[in-house]
């Protein structure tokens, strides 16, 4: 029986480079440096059955952040993101069991921010609806000592507004429990903004997205991961594309779902929005579908969040180093 | 505040059901569109029946609300099924102002290279996984959630199920 570090090292030894990036140490260098984003597909990682497979979750996982951060094992990574003693938030996106991100991919992270100094009770998975959690698989729990999985409709939201631009708002109040948010979108199309990944998952920390999908969202996304809490929290992003939707969203739509099979990581979260947009602009050119500007729903919040009033990151495809890789 | 919520959404399921009963401007008087277990072979019925209105439609389709709304979703009801105990799948029933406003819905998914229309209410497509169809203001979309043999006579089968009741 193969063990999971042999896995990794086999799966780690035959990954084939498909292009490099500029690398850049956490947290320096980042306005003179490329926006490093790490993209890894795993063609067998639904072997044997229709559905990923835990131990190739888990190596597609460890092999983006490894490449992501240069690192020589699993754990060293997460040791630049997080810290002992954090609370550490897993922000997931989910819309039920088919569009989600997986169980075996946020049990991996969950265990790997352990094995980085970071304790059970310390962590905390959760989304807007508890419904949504559940039906993708995660049971709900608040037991101390153990990883607590919840959502902001139990838990509740702040009582005192944060704003920045257009956005007034209240933030879940599991949210500002955490030192350091992890962002774990899910790659999909959506009828009013084209596409979301990471930015609009923080539609999911506040009481009021309802108010702000007017304007195809702009500038109300971009706004709102200016406001100082969120932008302060949220470090990372493992952005899961194994199931994608390319019409229809953001719901699951099976007829308009493919299976990408892949990872996202990185930290500039409108540089891997716009690699998400184009993933989902080729399977609609591959389908035969109008573009999302030609369907009338152009990502015009990409370059809000890049104009110089938000420098939130780069839309530039020209500053993203964006590194493709493929294992097995 | 819980039992004020629970106490609206009893009201918000009441409403949505004797909407949906009306007929929303039909005179044939309708019953609830879901079959029970069994009434339709091989289909049984999960428990529950959920109900959301347009205000707070956002908590079942979360960021999707809005084409809904815009098109003049008055709400939907949800029931889980499941055909011989294996396949799984979703009906959700959209209860629109008018006919035009399923029609919208309808039209604005595309058609795919494996998908095809079908003799079921105003206008019906079937696709590998999910059939969907609209008749008057309502428009029924049943999705499933895994490829099955023989799964598109059995979702016909539900959703001819569901048409006869609207």
């Amino acid at each position: 029986m193969q063990n999971r570090r042999e896995f990794v090292k086999e799966m780690v030894a035959g990954a084939a480079v498909l292009g490099t990036g500029t690398q850049f140490a956490w947290g320096q260098g980042k306005a003179a440096e490329k926006s490093k984003v790490v993209i890894v597909r795993d063609a067998k990682l639904r072997t044997p059955g229709p559905a990923p497979d835990e131990k190739r979750v888990a190596a597609l996982l460890d092999h983006a952040m490894q490449t992501y951060f240069d690192a020589q094992n699993p754990v060293q990574p997460w040791k630049q993101v997080v810290r002992p003693g954090q609370v550490v938030g897993l922000k997931l996106n989910s819309l039920g069991r088919m569009l989600s991100p997986s169980v075996a991919l946020v049990a991996t992270i969950c265990e790997r921010l352990q094995q980085a100094g970071i304790k059970a009770g310390d962590i905390i998975v959760w989304d807007r609806g508890s419904r949504e959690l559940e039906a993708a698989g995660f049971k709900l729990s608040n037991a101390p000592g153990a990883v607590r999985f919840l959502g902001s409709d139990t838990a509740g939201y702040e009582d005192a507004a944060v704003s920045y631009g257009s956005v007034t708002t209240r933030l879940c109040k599991i949210f500002t429990q955490c030192d350091v948010v992890i962002n774990m979108p899910v790659l999909k199309n959506h009828n009013i903004v084209g596409v979301t990944m990471a930015m609009k998952n923080m539609y999911g920390v506040i009481n009021n997205p309802s108010t702000m999908h007017g304007s195809a969202c702009n500038p109300y996304i971009a706004d709102l991961n200016m406001v100082p809490q969120i932008r302060q929290r949220v470090r990372f992003v493992v952005g899961d594309m194994m199931t994608a939707v390319y019409e229809g969203g953001p719901s699951y739509r099976p007829e308009y779902a493919w299976n990408e099979d892949g990872l996202v990581v990185g930290e500039d979260q409108v540089a891997i929005d716009t690699i998400s947009a184009q993933i989902v602009e080729r399977k609609r050119a591959e389908k035969g579908l109008q573009t999302l500007a030609q369907k009338g729903t152009p990502l015009t919040y990409l370059a809000t969040a890049a104009d110089a009033q938000h420098r939130l990151g780069t839309n530039d495809p020209t500053r993203i180093a964006l590194i493709e890789q493929r294992i097995a | 505040m819980k039992k004020w919520m629970r106490c609206k959404g009893v009201a918000i399921a009441a409403l949505l059901t004797l909407v949906v009963v009306s007929g929303v401007g039909c005179k044939k008087k309708l019953t609830n569109p879901f079959p029970a277990s069994g009434a339709v072979a091989g289909w049984d019925k999960g428990e529950k029946t959920q109900s959301y209105d347009a205000a707070n439609l956002y908590e079942y389709i979360d960021g999707g609300a809005e084409q809904y709304i815009s098109a003049g979703v008055l709400g939907v009801s949800t029931s889980d099924y499941k055909f011989q105990g294996n396949l799984e799948a979703t009906v959700d029933v959209y209860t629109m102002k008018t006919a035009d406003g399923a029609k919208t819905i309808f039209d604005a998914d595309p058609p795919t290279a494996d998908s095809k229309s079908v003799q079921l209410g105003d206008a019906a497509r079937l696709y590998g996984q999910s059939v969907v169809f609209r008749k008057g203001p309502t428009l029924v979309r049943i999705t499933a959630f895994e490829a099955a043999p023989g799964e598109g006579d059995a979702l016909m089968a539900l959703a001819h199920g569901i048409e006869g009741k609207l």
